[in-house]
Protein backbone atom coordinates (compact mmCIF):
# COMPACT_ATOMS: atom_id res chain seq x y z
CA UNK A 1 0.00 0.00 0.00
CA UNK A 2 1.57 3.33 -0.97
CA UNK A 3 2.46 5.45 2.00
CA UNK A 4 2.73 2.53 4.43
CA UNK A 5 5.75 2.67 6.66
CA UNK A 6 7.28 -0.32 8.40
CA UNK A 7 10.29 -0.79 10.64
CA UNK A 8 12.63 1.99 11.64
CA UNK A 9 13.71 1.04 15.16
CA UNK A 10 17.30 2.18 15.84
CA UNK A 11 18.46 -1.43 16.06
CA UNK A 12 16.74 -2.49 12.82
CA UNK A 13 18.76 -3.47 9.78
CA UNK A 14 17.54 -3.18 6.20
CA UNK A 15 19.48 -5.08 3.54
CA UNK A 16 19.11 -4.14 -0.12
CA UNK A 17 19.62 -7.22 -2.28
CA UNK A 18 19.10 -10.85 -1.27
CA UNK A 19 21.99 -12.39 -3.20
CA UNK A 20 24.95 -14.07 -1.60
CA UNK A 21 26.06 -11.11 0.48
CA UNK A 22 22.63 -9.93 1.61
CA UNK A 23 21.27 -13.38 2.44
CA UNK A 24 24.44 -14.35 4.27
CA UNK A 25 24.32 -11.13 6.28
CA UNK A 26 20.75 -11.79 7.42
CA UNK A 27 21.65 -15.31 8.56
CA UNK A 28 24.95 -14.26 10.15
CA UNK A 29 23.23 -11.52 12.16
CA UNK A 30 20.89 -14.08 13.73
CA UNK A 31 23.74 -16.55 14.25
CA UNK A 32 25.57 -13.86 16.18
CA UNK A 33 22.56 -13.22 18.37
CA UNK A 34 21.20 -10.04 16.78
CA UNK A 35 17.68 -9.44 18.12
CA UNK A 36 16.62 -6.33 16.18
CA UNK A 37 14.46 -6.37 13.07
CA UNK A 38 15.97 -7.63 9.82
CA UNK A 39 14.37 -6.70 6.51
CA UNK A 40 15.86 -8.35 3.43
CA UNK A 41 14.74 -6.67 0.22
CA UNK A 42 14.65 -9.14 -2.65
CA UNK A 43 15.25 -7.57 -6.05
CA UNK A 44 14.23 -10.69 -7.95
CA UNK A 45 10.98 -12.60 -8.34
CA UNK A 46 12.43 -15.93 -7.14
CA UNK A 47 13.22 -16.89 -3.56
CA UNK A 48 16.87 -15.91 -2.90
CA UNK A 49 19.27 -18.39 -4.50
CA UNK A 50 22.94 -19.11 -5.17
CA UNK A 51 24.39 -17.99 -8.48
CA UNK A 52 27.53 -20.11 -9.02
CA UNK A 53 25.66 -23.30 -9.99
CA UNK A 54 23.81 -21.44 -12.78
CA UNK A 55 26.73 -22.00 -15.14
CA UNK A 56 27.55 -25.41 -13.63
CA UNK A 57 25.31 -28.00 -11.90
CA UNK A 58 22.03 -26.21 -12.63
CA UNK A 59 22.65 -26.38 -16.38
CA UNK A 60 22.86 -30.15 -16.04
CA UNK A 61 20.15 -30.86 -13.45
CA UNK A 62 17.72 -27.93 -13.62
CA UNK A 63 16.96 -28.15 -9.89
CA UNK A 64 16.10 -24.57 -8.97
CA UNK A 65 14.94 -25.29 -5.40
CA UNK A 66 18.33 -26.80 -4.58
CA UNK A 67 19.83 -23.34 -5.13
CA UNK A 68 17.84 -21.58 -2.42
CA UNK A 69 19.78 -20.24 0.53
CA UNK A 70 16.90 -21.01 2.88
CA UNK A 71 13.53 -22.58 2.35
CA UNK A 72 10.64 -20.12 2.77
CA UNK A 73 9.71 -21.36 6.29
CA UNK A 74 13.27 -20.80 7.50
CA UNK A 75 13.00 -17.02 6.99
CA UNK A 76 10.02 -17.04 9.32
CA UNK A 77 11.80 -19.27 11.82
CA UNK A 78 14.75 -16.89 11.89
CA UNK A 79 12.52 -13.82 12.00
CA UNK A 80 14.00 -12.42 8.79
CA UNK A 81 11.43 -10.31 6.95
CA UNK A 82 11.91 -11.08 3.27
CA UNK A 83 10.10 -8.42 1.25
CA UNK A 84 9.58 -8.00 -2.49
CA UNK A 85 11.61 -5.20 -3.99
CA UNK A 86 13.35 -3.75 -5.68
CA UNK A 87 14.04 -0.67 -3.60
CA UNK A 88 13.65 2.44 -5.74
CA UNK A 89 15.01 5.18 -3.50
CA UNK A 90 16.83 5.86 -0.27
CA UNK A 91 16.14 8.90 1.89
CA UNK A 92 19.17 9.29 4.14
CA UNK A 93 17.76 12.20 6.13
CA UNK A 94 14.59 10.24 6.93
CA UNK A 95 16.51 6.94 7.24
CA UNK A 96 14.08 5.15 5.01
CA UNK A 97 13.92 3.19 1.79
CA UNK A 98 11.04 3.18 -0.66
CA UNK A 99 10.13 -0.08 -2.37
CA UNK A 100 8.67 -0.48 -5.85
CA UNK A 101 5.16 -0.95 -4.41
CA UNK A 102 5.41 2.33 -2.51
CA UNK A 103 6.04 0.87 0.94
CA UNK A 104 8.48 2.86 3.00
CA UNK A 105 10.86 0.90 5.22
CA UNK A 106 12.69 2.71 8.00
CA UNK A 107 16.18 1.66 9.03
CA UNK A 108 18.59 1.99 11.90
CA UNK A 109 21.34 0.65 9.66
CA UNK A 110 21.17 0.18 5.90
CA UNK A 111 23.33 -2.25 3.92
CA UNK A 112 23.75 -2.16 0.16
CA UNK A 113 24.22 -5.68 -1.22
CA UNK A 114 23.03 -4.91 -4.72
CA UNK A 115 25.65 -6.90 -6.63
CA UNK A 116 26.41 -6.21 -10.27
CA UNK A 117 24.65 -5.93 -13.57
CA UNK A 118 25.90 -7.41 -16.83
CA UNK A 119 27.81 -4.96 -18.98
CA UNK A 120 25.40 -3.69 -21.64
CA UNK A 121 25.67 -5.37 -25.02
CA UNK A 122 26.81 -3.26 -27.96
CA UNK A 123 23.83 -1.69 -29.76
CA UNK A 124 22.37 -4.26 -32.12
CA UNK A 125 23.43 -7.45 -30.35
CA UNK A 126 20.45 -7.77 -28.05
CA UNK A 127 18.02 -7.28 -30.94
CA UNK A 128 19.79 -10.04 -32.82
CA UNK A 129 19.19 -12.61 -30.13
CA UNK A 130 22.41 -12.50 -28.11
CA UNK A 131 21.76 -13.88 -24.62
CA UNK A 132 23.41 -13.23 -21.26
CA UNK A 133 23.51 -15.09 -17.94
CA UNK A 134 23.03 -13.52 -14.55
CA UNK A 135 19.84 -14.74 -12.96
CA UNK A 136 18.02 -18.01 -12.39
CA UNK A 137 15.52 -16.82 -14.96
CA UNK A 138 18.30 -16.35 -17.54
CA UNK A 139 19.67 -19.79 -16.73
CA UNK A 140 16.29 -21.47 -17.08
CA UNK A 141 15.78 -19.87 -20.49
CA UNK A 142 19.28 -20.86 -21.62
CA UNK A 143 18.77 -24.45 -20.48
CA UNK A 144 15.68 -24.73 -22.62
CA UNK A 145 17.47 -23.20 -25.60
CA UNK A 146 20.47 -25.47 -25.28
CA UNK A 147 18.16 -28.43 -25.82
CA UNK A 148 17.55 -27.10 -29.35
CA UNK A 149 21.10 -25.95 -29.99
CA UNK A 150 23.68 -27.63 -32.18
CA UNK A 151 26.16 -24.79 -32.37
CA UNK A 152 26.95 -22.21 -29.72
CA UNK A 153 29.14 -19.11 -29.91
CA UNK A 154 30.30 -17.59 -26.65
CA UNK A 155 31.65 -14.06 -26.61
CA UNK A 156 34.08 -13.64 -23.72
CA UNK A 157 36.65 -16.09 -22.37
CA UNK A 158 36.16 -15.48 -18.66
CA UNK A 159 34.97 -17.93 -16.01
CA UNK A 160 31.28 -17.91 -16.88
CA UNK A 161 31.86 -18.19 -20.63
CA UNK A 162 34.28 -21.07 -20.17
CA UNK A 163 32.07 -22.95 -17.72
CA UNK A 164 29.17 -22.73 -20.13
CA UNK A 165 31.39 -23.70 -23.05
CA UNK A 166 32.66 -26.79 -21.25
CA UNK A 167 29.13 -27.84 -20.31
CA UNK A 168 27.79 -27.40 -23.85
CA UNK A 169 30.78 -29.20 -25.33
CA UNK A 170 30.17 -32.21 -23.08
CA UNK A 171 26.59 -32.29 -24.31
CA UNK A 172 27.85 -32.61 -27.86
CA UNK A 173 27.16 -29.01 -28.91
CA UNK A 174 29.66 -27.46 -31.30
CA UNK A 175 31.28 -24.51 -29.46
CA UNK A 176 33.24 -21.41 -30.49
CA UNK A 177 34.67 -18.99 -27.94
CA UNK A 178 35.61 -15.50 -29.08
CA UNK A 179 37.92 -13.59 -26.75
CA UNK A 180 39.22 -10.12 -27.47
CA UNK A 181 42.24 -10.40 -25.19
CA UNK A 182 45.40 -12.44 -25.72
CA UNK A 183 44.53 -15.12 -23.15
CA UNK A 184 41.66 -16.73 -21.25
CA UNK A 185 40.53 -15.44 -17.82
CA UNK A 186 43.26 -12.81 -18.11
CA UNK A 187 41.85 -10.63 -15.35
CA UNK A 188 42.00 -13.33 -12.71
CA UNK A 189 44.64 -15.98 -13.42
CA UNK A 190 48.34 -16.23 -14.29
CA UNK A 191 49.65 -17.10 -17.78
CA UNK A 192 50.38 -20.77 -17.04
CA UNK A 193 46.78 -21.31 -15.94
CA UNK A 194 45.40 -19.52 -19.00
CA UNK A 195 47.56 -21.75 -21.18
CA UNK A 196 46.51 -24.93 -19.44
CA UNK A 197 42.80 -24.19 -19.82
CA UNK A 198 43.27 -23.08 -23.43
CA UNK A 199 44.87 -26.44 -24.18
CA UNK A 200 42.15 -28.34 -22.28
CA UNK A 201 39.26 -26.63 -24.03
CA UNK A 202 40.88 -27.01 -27.42
CA UNK A 203 41.63 -30.68 -26.79
CA UNK A 204 37.94 -31.17 -25.95
CA UNK A 205 37.07 -29.80 -29.39
CA UNK A 206 36.12 -26.23 -28.53
CA UNK A 207 37.37 -23.65 -31.03
CA UNK A 208 38.95 -20.76 -29.11
CA UNK A 209 39.62 -17.51 -31.01
CA UNK A 210 42.01 -15.30 -29.02
CA UNK A 211 42.93 -11.69 -29.79
CA UNK A 212 39.69 -11.54 -31.70
CA UNK A 213 36.86 -9.07 -31.42
CA UNK A 214 33.40 -9.30 -32.93
CA UNK A 215 33.25 -6.81 -35.81
CA UNK A 216 29.58 -7.37 -36.59
CA UNK A 217 26.74 -9.73 -35.95
CA UNK A 218 23.83 -10.60 -38.26
CA UNK A 219 20.93 -12.99 -38.48
CA UNK A 220 21.15 -15.38 -41.41
CA UNK A 221 17.97 -17.44 -41.40
CA UNK A 222 17.91 -19.44 -38.17
CA UNK A 223 21.56 -18.76 -37.52
CA UNK A 224 23.52 -15.86 -36.14
CA UNK A 225 26.60 -15.01 -38.13
CA UNK A 226 29.49 -13.35 -36.30
CA UNK A 227 32.02 -11.53 -38.39
CA UNK A 228 35.26 -11.56 -36.47
CA UNK A 229 38.23 -9.20 -36.70
CA UNK A 230 40.33 -10.33 -39.64
CA UNK A 231 37.13 -11.11 -41.51
CA UNK A 232 36.64 -14.73 -40.52
CA UNK A 233 33.15 -15.92 -39.61
CA UNK A 234 31.45 -18.05 -37.02
CA UNK A 235 27.85 -19.22 -37.37
CA UNK A 236 25.82 -20.47 -34.45
CA UNK A 237 22.26 -21.33 -33.39
CA UNK A 238 22.80 -19.54 -30.12
CA UNK A 239 25.10 -16.71 -29.05
CA UNK A 240 25.85 -15.96 -25.40
CA UNK A 241 27.82 -12.90 -24.34
CA UNK A 242 29.71 -13.24 -21.06
CA UNK A 243 31.66 -10.01 -21.18
CA UNK A 244 31.74 -8.94 -17.58
CA UNK A 245 29.76 -6.79 -15.20
CA UNK A 246 29.65 -3.39 -13.58
CA UNK A 247 28.68 -2.67 -10.00
CA UNK A 248 25.00 -1.94 -9.33
CA UNK A 249 25.39 1.47 -7.73
CA UNK A 250 22.49 3.47 -9.17
CA UNK A 251 20.53 3.72 -5.92
CA UNK A 252 23.60 4.52 -3.83
CA UNK A 253 24.64 7.20 -6.27
CA UNK A 254 21.19 8.74 -6.31
CA UNK A 255 21.38 8.83 -2.50
CA UNK A 256 24.55 10.90 -2.78
CA UNK A 257 27.06 8.25 -1.73
CA UNK A 258 30.49 8.12 -3.37
CA UNK A 259 30.70 5.50 -6.12
CA UNK A 260 33.44 4.50 -8.54
CA UNK A 261 32.39 1.25 -10.23
CA UNK A 262 31.50 0.20 -6.70
CA UNK A 263 30.17 1.88 -3.61
CA UNK A 264 33.19 3.26 -1.77
CA UNK A 265 33.64 1.94 1.76
CA UNK A 266 36.35 2.01 4.43
CA UNK A 267 38.25 -0.91 5.95
CA UNK A 268 35.19 -1.74 8.05
CA UNK A 269 32.96 -1.63 4.96
CA UNK A 270 31.20 1.58 6.03
CA UNK A 271 30.24 4.24 3.51
CA UNK A 272 30.77 7.90 4.34
CA UNK A 273 27.33 7.76 6.03
CA UNK A 274 27.84 5.94 9.35
CA UNK A 275 24.34 4.46 9.07
CA UNK A 276 25.11 2.77 5.73
CA UNK A 277 27.43 -0.11 4.76
CA UNK A 278 28.04 -1.85 1.43
CA UNK A 279 29.07 -5.47 0.96
CA UNK A 280 29.72 -8.07 -1.71
CA UNK A 281 30.09 -7.48 -5.45
CA UNK A 282 28.83 -3.87 -5.22
CA UNK A 283 31.43 -2.64 -2.70
CA UNK A 284 34.85 -1.16 -3.41
CA UNK A 285 37.03 -1.53 -0.33
CA UNK A 286 40.64 -0.99 0.76
CA UNK A 287 42.56 -4.27 0.96
CA UNK A 288 45.92 -5.38 2.25
CA UNK A 289 46.00 -7.74 -0.75
CA UNK A 290 46.02 -4.96 -3.36
CA UNK A 291 47.52 -1.51 -3.91
CA UNK A 292 44.29 0.23 -4.83
CA UNK A 293 40.77 -0.26 -3.45
CA UNK A 294 39.32 -3.52 -4.71
CA UNK A 295 35.98 -4.70 -5.96
CA UNK A 296 35.71 -8.47 -6.18
CA UNK A 297 33.07 -10.72 -7.66
CA UNK A 298 33.14 -13.86 -5.59
CA UNK A 299 31.22 -15.85 -3.06
CA UNK A 300 34.15 -15.70 -0.65
CA UNK A 301 34.09 -11.91 -0.76
CA UNK A 302 30.31 -11.78 -0.28
CA UNK A 303 30.41 -14.20 2.68
CA UNK A 304 33.37 -12.62 4.45
CA UNK A 305 32.00 -9.11 3.97
CA UNK A 306 28.67 -10.24 5.37
CA UNK A 307 30.24 -11.80 8.44
CA UNK A 308 32.36 -8.72 9.11
CA UNK A 309 29.35 -6.39 9.04
CA UNK A 310 27.29 -8.84 11.12
CA UNK A 311 30.10 -8.73 13.67
CA UNK A 312 30.20 -4.93 13.69
CA UNK A 313 26.43 -4.64 14.11
CA UNK A 314 26.55 -7.05 17.04
CA UNK A 315 29.37 -5.29 18.87
CA UNK A 316 32.56 -6.87 17.52
CA UNK A 317 33.91 -4.47 14.88
CA UNK A 318 36.97 -5.55 12.90
CA UNK A 319 39.10 -4.47 9.97
CA UNK A 320 38.46 -6.41 6.80
CA UNK A 321 41.52 -8.35 5.67
CA UNK A 322 40.19 -11.75 4.52
CA UNK A 323 42.24 -13.51 1.88
CA UNK A 324 40.40 -13.69 -1.46
CA UNK A 325 39.76 -17.17 -2.86
CA UNK A 326 37.74 -18.49 -5.76
CA UNK A 327 36.86 -21.63 -7.64
CA UNK A 328 35.69 -22.50 -11.15
CA UNK A 329 34.61 -25.89 -12.52
CA UNK A 330 35.30 -26.29 -16.22
CA UNK A 331 34.58 -29.69 -17.69
CA UNK A 332 36.51 -32.22 -15.61
CA UNK A 333 38.86 -29.59 -14.20
CA UNK A 334 38.50 -27.87 -10.87
CA UNK A 335 40.41 -24.61 -10.63
CA UNK A 336 40.90 -23.14 -7.15
CA UNK A 337 42.57 -19.80 -6.59
CA UNK A 338 43.97 -18.47 -3.31
CA UNK A 339 45.02 -14.82 -3.23
CA UNK A 340 45.02 -12.52 -6.26
CA UNK A 341 47.44 -13.79 -8.90
CA UNK A 342 48.94 -10.57 -10.27
CA UNK A 343 52.42 -9.61 -11.39
CA UNK A 344 54.92 -11.96 -9.73
CA UNK A 345 58.71 -12.01 -9.36
CA UNK A 346 58.69 -15.76 -9.46
CA UNK A 347 56.27 -18.61 -10.04
CA UNK A 348 56.95 -22.22 -9.11
CA UNK A 349 54.91 -25.29 -9.89
CA UNK A 350 54.10 -28.47 -8.02
CA UNK A 351 52.85 -31.31 -10.17
CA UNK A 352 52.65 -31.24 -13.95
CA UNK A 353 50.16 -30.01 -16.51
CA UNK A 354 50.44 -33.41 -18.25
CA UNK A 355 49.14 -35.19 -15.15
CA UNK A 356 46.25 -32.74 -15.02
CA UNK A 357 47.00 -32.03 -11.34
CA UNK A 358 49.23 -29.13 -10.42
CA UNK A 359 49.51 -25.85 -8.52
CA UNK A 360 51.20 -22.64 -9.59
CA UNK A 361 52.57 -20.66 -6.63
CA UNK A 362 53.30 -16.93 -7.12
CA UNK A 363 55.93 -15.03 -5.12
CA UNK A 364 56.57 -11.31 -4.77
CA UNK A 365 59.41 -9.88 -2.66
CA UNK A 366 60.15 -13.38 -1.44
CA UNK A 367 56.64 -14.01 -0.16
CA UNK A 368 53.97 -16.38 -1.41
CA UNK A 369 50.94 -14.27 -2.35
CA UNK A 370 48.84 -16.45 -4.64
CA UNK A 371 48.32 -20.08 -5.56
CA UNK A 372 46.28 -21.53 -8.41
CA UNK A 373 45.47 -25.21 -8.14
CA UNK A 374 44.13 -27.49 -10.85
CA UNK A 375 42.54 -30.61 -9.36
CA UNK A 376 44.67 -30.21 -6.23
CA UNK A 377 42.20 -29.32 -3.46
CA UNK A 378 44.64 -29.96 -0.62
CA UNK A 379 47.23 -27.63 -2.17
CA UNK A 380 44.58 -24.95 -2.31
CA UNK A 381 43.67 -25.33 1.34
CA UNK A 382 47.29 -25.32 2.50
CA UNK A 383 48.10 -22.32 0.31
CA UNK A 384 45.24 -20.33 1.80
CA UNK A 385 46.67 -20.80 5.25
CA UNK A 386 50.24 -20.10 4.19
CA UNK A 387 49.31 -16.88 2.42
CA UNK A 388 46.99 -15.68 5.17
CA UNK A 389 49.79 -16.07 7.70
CA UNK A 390 52.26 -13.98 5.72
CA UNK A 391 53.42 -16.26 2.91
CA UNK A 392 56.80 -17.00 4.40
CA UNK A 393 57.79 -20.25 2.72
CA UNK A 394 60.72 -21.35 0.61
CA UNK A 395 59.86 -21.43 -3.09
CA UNK A 396 62.33 -24.19 -3.97
CA UNK A 397 61.17 -26.40 -1.13
CA UNK A 398 57.56 -25.86 -2.23
CA UNK A 399 58.42 -26.91 -5.78
CA UNK A 400 59.92 -30.19 -4.58
CA UNK A 401 57.18 -32.82 -4.86
CA UNK A 402 58.82 -35.05 -2.22
CA UNK A 403 58.04 -32.44 0.44
CA UNK A 404 54.46 -33.10 1.57
CA UNK A 405 52.63 -29.79 1.52
CA UNK A 406 51.14 -30.16 4.96
CA UNK A 407 54.61 -30.13 6.49
CA UNK A 408 54.96 -26.48 5.46
CA UNK A 409 52.13 -25.60 7.80
CA UNK A 410 53.85 -27.45 10.64
CA UNK A 411 57.19 -25.73 9.96
CA UNK A 412 55.43 -22.43 10.14
CA UNK A 413 53.81 -23.26 13.46
CA UNK A 414 57.10 -24.50 14.90
CA UNK A 415 58.98 -21.43 13.77
CA UNK B 1 13.15 -41.15 2.75
CA UNK B 2 15.86 -40.23 5.24
CA UNK B 3 15.56 -38.98 8.79
CA UNK B 4 18.59 -36.78 9.34
CA UNK B 5 19.65 -35.34 12.68
CA UNK B 6 22.20 -32.57 13.23
CA UNK B 7 23.61 -32.55 16.75
CA UNK B 8 25.33 -29.30 17.79
CA UNK B 9 28.39 -29.17 20.04
CA UNK B 10 26.20 -27.76 22.82
CA UNK B 11 23.83 -30.71 22.59
CA UNK B 12 21.10 -29.04 20.50
CA UNK B 13 19.53 -31.58 18.11
CA UNK B 14 17.60 -30.73 14.95
CA UNK B 15 15.82 -33.45 13.00
CA UNK B 16 14.58 -33.27 9.40
CA UNK B 17 12.89 -35.71 7.06
CA UNK B 18 13.86 -35.67 3.39
CA UNK B 19 11.80 -37.28 0.65
CA UNK B 20 13.91 -36.46 -2.38
CA UNK B 21 17.50 -37.32 -3.13
CA UNK B 22 19.63 -34.47 -1.84
CA UNK B 23 22.81 -33.85 0.13
CA UNK B 24 23.12 -33.47 3.88
CA UNK B 25 24.63 -30.01 3.29
CA UNK B 26 21.58 -28.88 1.30
CA UNK B 27 19.24 -30.01 4.08
CA UNK B 28 21.32 -28.09 6.62
CA UNK B 29 21.43 -24.92 4.54
CA UNK B 30 17.76 -24.82 3.54
CA UNK B 31 16.77 -25.27 7.18
CA UNK B 32 19.27 -22.71 8.41
CA UNK B 33 21.22 -25.10 10.66
CA UNK B 34 23.93 -23.01 12.36
CA UNK B 35 27.40 -24.49 12.32
CA UNK B 36 27.42 -25.63 8.69
CA UNK B 37 28.85 -22.80 6.59
CA UNK B 38 29.15 -24.61 3.24
CA UNK B 39 30.67 -21.53 1.65
CA UNK B 40 31.27 -23.07 -1.76
CA UNK B 41 27.80 -24.57 -2.04
CA UNK B 42 29.04 -28.13 -2.48
CA UNK B 43 31.87 -27.61 -4.97
CA UNK B 44 34.38 -29.31 -2.69
CA UNK B 45 36.32 -26.06 -2.42
CA UNK B 46 35.87 -24.82 1.13
CA UNK B 47 35.79 -27.59 3.78
CA UNK B 48 33.35 -25.52 5.84
CA UNK B 49 30.67 -28.23 5.75
CA UNK B 50 32.59 -30.57 8.06
CA UNK B 51 30.60 -33.05 10.21
CA UNK B 52 31.26 -36.16 12.29
CA UNK B 53 29.13 -39.12 11.30
CA UNK B 54 27.76 -41.03 14.32
CA UNK B 55 29.78 -44.25 14.80
CA UNK B 56 26.69 -46.37 14.36
CA UNK B 57 25.90 -44.76 10.99
CA UNK B 58 29.31 -44.81 9.37
CA UNK B 59 28.62 -48.11 7.59
CA UNK B 60 25.56 -46.61 5.85
CA UNK B 61 27.66 -44.29 3.66
CA UNK B 62 29.98 -45.04 0.77
CA UNK B 63 33.58 -44.04 1.50
CA UNK B 64 34.84 -40.54 0.79
CA UNK B 65 36.49 -39.75 -2.57
CA UNK B 66 40.20 -38.94 -2.87
CA UNK B 67 39.45 -35.24 -3.22
CA UNK B 68 37.22 -35.23 -0.17
CA UNK B 69 39.89 -37.03 1.86
CA UNK B 70 42.43 -34.41 0.79
CA UNK B 71 40.16 -31.58 1.86
CA UNK B 72 39.39 -33.31 5.16
CA UNK B 73 43.06 -33.09 6.08
CA UNK B 74 42.59 -29.36 6.42
CA UNK B 75 39.31 -28.88 8.24
CA UNK B 76 39.43 -26.23 10.97
CA UNK B 77 38.21 -28.43 13.84
CA UNK B 78 39.73 -31.74 14.93
CA UNK B 79 39.82 -34.33 12.17
CA UNK B 80 38.46 -37.69 13.30
CA UNK B 81 38.05 -41.04 11.54
CA UNK B 82 34.33 -40.22 11.28
CA UNK B 83 34.93 -36.79 9.67
CA UNK B 84 33.12 -36.09 6.40
CA UNK B 85 32.27 -33.09 4.26
CA UNK B 86 28.49 -33.18 4.31
CA UNK B 87 28.11 -31.70 0.81
CA UNK B 88 29.39 -35.09 -0.37
CA UNK B 89 26.88 -37.11 1.67
CA UNK B 90 24.03 -38.04 -0.63
CA UNK B 91 20.75 -38.92 1.07
CA UNK B 92 18.44 -41.20 -0.82
CA UNK B 93 16.66 -44.48 -0.36
CA UNK B 94 19.98 -46.06 0.59
CA UNK B 95 20.08 -44.21 3.93
CA UNK B 96 17.08 -44.53 6.27
CA UNK B 97 18.47 -42.41 9.07
CA UNK B 98 21.66 -40.52 9.79
CA UNK B 99 23.03 -38.62 12.78
CA UNK B 100 25.66 -35.96 12.07
CA UNK B 101 27.51 -34.14 14.81
CA UNK B 102 28.67 -30.59 14.18
CA UNK B 103 32.26 -29.61 14.97
CA UNK B 104 33.20 -26.69 17.25
CA UNK B 105 34.17 -24.51 14.30
CA UNK B 106 34.32 -24.42 10.49
CA UNK B 107 37.03 -21.73 10.17
C1 LIG C 1 26.73 -17.68 -13.63
C2 LIG C 1 27.59 -17.26 -12.47
C3 LIG C 1 28.54 -18.13 -11.96
C4 LIG C 1 29.34 -17.77 -10.88
N1 LIG C 1 30.26 -18.67 -10.40
C5 LIG C 1 31.01 -18.35 -9.30
C6 LIG C 1 31.92 -19.29 -8.73
O1 LIG C 1 32.10 -20.41 -9.21
N2 LIG C 1 32.60 -18.92 -7.61
C7 LIG C 1 32.43 -17.70 -7.04
O2 LIG C 1 33.07 -17.41 -6.02
N3 LIG C 1 31.59 -16.79 -7.57
C8 LIG C 1 30.87 -17.09 -8.69
N4 LIG C 1 30.01 -16.16 -9.21
C9 LIG C 1 29.93 -14.82 -8.60
C10 LIG C 1 29.03 -14.82 -7.37
O3 LIG C 1 27.78 -15.37 -7.68
C11 LIG C 1 28.88 -13.40 -6.87
O4 LIG C 1 30.16 -12.92 -6.52
C12 LIG C 1 27.95 -13.31 -5.68
O5 LIG C 1 26.67 -13.72 -6.03
C13 LIG C 1 27.94 -11.90 -5.15
O6 LIG C 1 26.95 -11.74 -4.18
P1 LIG C 1 26.23 -10.33 -3.99
O7 LIG C 1 25.18 -10.57 -2.95
O8 LIG C 1 27.22 -9.28 -3.80
O9 LIG C 1 25.53 -10.05 -5.38
P2 LIG C 1 24.39 -10.88 -6.10
O10 LIG C 1 24.40 -12.30 -5.71
O11 LIG C 1 24.48 -10.53 -7.53
O12 LIG C 1 23.04 -10.27 -5.50
C14 LIG C 1 22.67 -8.93 -5.66
C15 LIG C 1 21.16 -8.87 -5.58
O13 LIG C 1 20.77 -7.52 -5.37
C16 LIG C 1 19.58 -7.30 -6.08
N5 LIG C 1 19.36 -5.86 -6.24
C17 LIG C 1 19.99 -4.99 -7.08
N6 LIG C 1 19.47 -3.76 -6.95
C18 LIG C 1 18.49 -3.84 -6.01
C19 LIG C 1 17.56 -2.92 -5.45
N7 LIG C 1 17.55 -1.63 -5.83
N8 LIG C 1 16.69 -3.36 -4.53
C20 LIG C 1 16.70 -4.65 -4.13
N9 LIG C 1 17.54 -5.58 -4.63
C21 LIG C 1 18.42 -5.17 -5.56
C22 LIG C 1 19.80 -8.05 -7.35
O14 LIG C 1 18.56 -8.31 -8.01
C23 LIG C 1 20.46 -9.32 -6.85
O15 LIG C 1 19.52 -10.30 -6.55
C24 LIG C 1 29.20 -16.49 -10.31
C25 LIG C 1 28.25 -15.59 -10.83
C26 LIG C 1 27.45 -15.96 -11.89
C27 LIG C 1 26.43 -14.99 -12.44
S1 LIG D 1 30.27 -27.01 0.82
FE1 LIG D 1 32.30 -26.47 0.31
S2 LIG D 1 33.35 -28.34 0.53
FE2 LIG D 1 31.33 -28.85 1.12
Amino acid sequence: MPGDRIGGAPDSVVILGAGHAGSQLAVALRDKGFTGGITLVNGEAEAPYQRPPLSKAYMANGQGDALWFLKPESYVAKDIRLVAGPAISVDRADRSVTLADGTSVGYGHLVFATGTRNRPLPGPWADRGVRTLKTLRDATALRAMLDQTRSLAIIGGGFIGLELAAYANRRGIDVDIVERGPRLMARAVSEPISEHFLAQHRAAGIRVHLDTGVASLDRVGRLTRLTLDGDSHVEADLVIAAIGVTAETSLAQAAGLAVEDGILVDEQLRTEDPAISAIGDCARFPSAHADAPLRLESVQNANDHARLVAGRLTGTPATYDALPWFWSDQGADKLQIAGLPGAADRRVRRGTAESGRFTVFSFRDGRLFAAESVNMPADHMVARRLIASGGIVDADALATPENALKTFLQHRQDA
Amino acid sequence: MTVITFAGPSGKRQEFVTEETTTAMTVARLNGVSGIEAECGGSLSCATCHVYVAESDVHKLPPASEDELEMLELVAAERRPTSRLCCQIVLGDNVDSLVLELPETQF
